[in-house]
């Protein structure tokens, strides 16, 4: 039989509860506003031209915004480790499928094989079909 | 965290304790292991379109660099801070139902719902723009505007000039083939159903002389992606209201508190993984350049 505190209904400790971690709430609002401020940064960097660098720098960007969530909006901060080792299992296969299919897809570059491949860059064989 | 104590006797178990766990810290860690294998699934399953995206933008960038202007940066950015919010005020919920704030866990999770709406309004504005403007996957596009603000001249221009030199009728088969970089001597398939691809290599299946515009080739690609991108997130977006329709109704009779806030918790991990997707897909189809 579970004894509660005497006081649990009219104040709780602001950093425990009986089952998980309570997030005081001057870290959830920094949280809410590093995460405007990411959106905002990546709007304006998009309008920069940095050639390749404009990809990978949103991508970093909406990374970091992700891990801000995942880690203090979604407790894995506080969470069990087990939790976290399937989360990033899930993501190192994710990586695996889109690593392993984007190298896949460049064999039918035109300096790889030498033919024609529909991949060829410059021969725009349509991928949708005629109408 | 400390492990609350077996009860002696089947009446004296916390009310919201299922028997077939033995402590509400079990029973919350376990529903915990739960909703995250879950939310690793749903990644994985938009890990298949973020890989089709990842293939298709490697192999033909050009289609993005076009077809990314038909969309309102203004929209998609506005989507996201309304949907960061809605984020914000679903953590701040858990933290409510965690201290027992009734009142205020149904405030937030009415925030976090009325959020869900403005999001589907934007994006029902947005899908009606293209639906209006023919800018759908497949053989349904076929717009009649080119994109707004664009200076294509120059991506149109080196990539006709390759179709003119490259195309595969003038490729004459070498007998030397087989050495390192020599092209191979097999015909290309393009040209193997005589009639199907030839009208396409030359340009011409565009049939759009209604305006000059230079556009790359299959530009009805990237509304496949996008609809289906955006779709399927639409789609968990609106699962979601309905789960969290469900907990204000439950919020409202006060069943939350220290003891029982699972559901909230895990609806929430629920709608925050909605929220990583869209912080994704928002740079991907949006801010292209």
């Amino acid at each position: 039989m579970i004894q509660k505190p005497a006081d649990t209904s009219a104040k709780h400790d602001s950093t425990h509860s009986a089952l998980g971690h309570v997030v005081p709430l001057w870290l959830l609002s920094a949280v809410f506003g590093a995460l405007l401020v990411l959106t905002g940064a990546t709007v304006a960097v998009a309008h920069i031209d940095l050639g390749n660098m404009n990809l990978y720098l949103a991508l970093a960007i909406a990374g970091a915004k992700a891990t801000l969530v995942i880690l203090f909006f979604m407790h894995l901060f506080w969470d069990r480790p087990f939790n976290a080792m399937i989360f990033i299992g899930c993501l190192l296969f994710v990586s695996l499928f889109i690593g392993i299919a984007l190298t896949d897809s460049r064999v039918n570059d035109a300096s790889a094989v030498g033919g024609q491949g529909s991949a060829m860059r410059g021969v725009h064989v349509p991928l949708g079909g005629p109408k | 965290m400390t492990q609350l104590t077996i009860p002696q006797s089947p009446h004296e178990h916390p009310e919201h304790l299922a028997h077939h766990f033995e402590s509400l810290q079990q029973q919350y860690d376990s529903g915990k292991l739960g909703i995250w294998l879950f939310l690793t699934t749903e990644i994985l399953m938009f890990s298949g379109l973020f890989c089709g995206y990842a293939v298709l933008r490697s192999l033909h960038p050009e289609i993005f660099l076009y077809a990314h202007r038909y969309l309102s940066v203004e929209l998609g950015a506005l989507n996201t801070v309304v949907l960061i919010f809605s984020s914000f005020t679903m953590a701040w919920g858990v933290r409510a139902a965690q201290l027992g704030q009734t009142k205020l866990l149904v405030r937030l999770l009415t925030i976090t719902l009325v959020c869900a709406f403005v999001f589907l309004g934007v994006k029902f504005v947005e899908y009606k723009n293209k639906w209006e403007e023919n800018l759908l996957p497949g053989k349904f596009y076929h717009p009649e505007e080119p994109p707004p603000g664009g200076e294509f001249l120059k991506l149109r221009g080196t990539d006709s000039q390759s179709v003119k030199n490259d195309k595969p009728a003038d490729v004459k088969p070498q007998v030397t083939a087989g050495a390192v970089g020599e092209r191979s001597t097999i015909a290309p398939a393009a040209i193997g159903p005589t009639g199907l691809s030839e009208p396409w290599l030359e340009g011409k299946h565009h049939g759009r002389q209604s305006w000059s515009g230079p556009e790359p080739d299959n530009v009805q690609l990237f509304f496949g992606i996008y609809f289906a991108m955006t779709g399927l997130h639409g789609v968990h977006v609106i699962g979601g209201m309905i789960v969290i329709a469900w907990l204000i109704g439950k919020a409202r009779k006060g069943v939350f508190g220290p003891d029982h806030f699972a559901p909230v918790d895990f609806v929430g991990l629920y709608w925050h993984l909605v929220d990583l997707v869209w912080i994704f897909l928002f740079p991907l189809l949006y801010l292209i350049s």
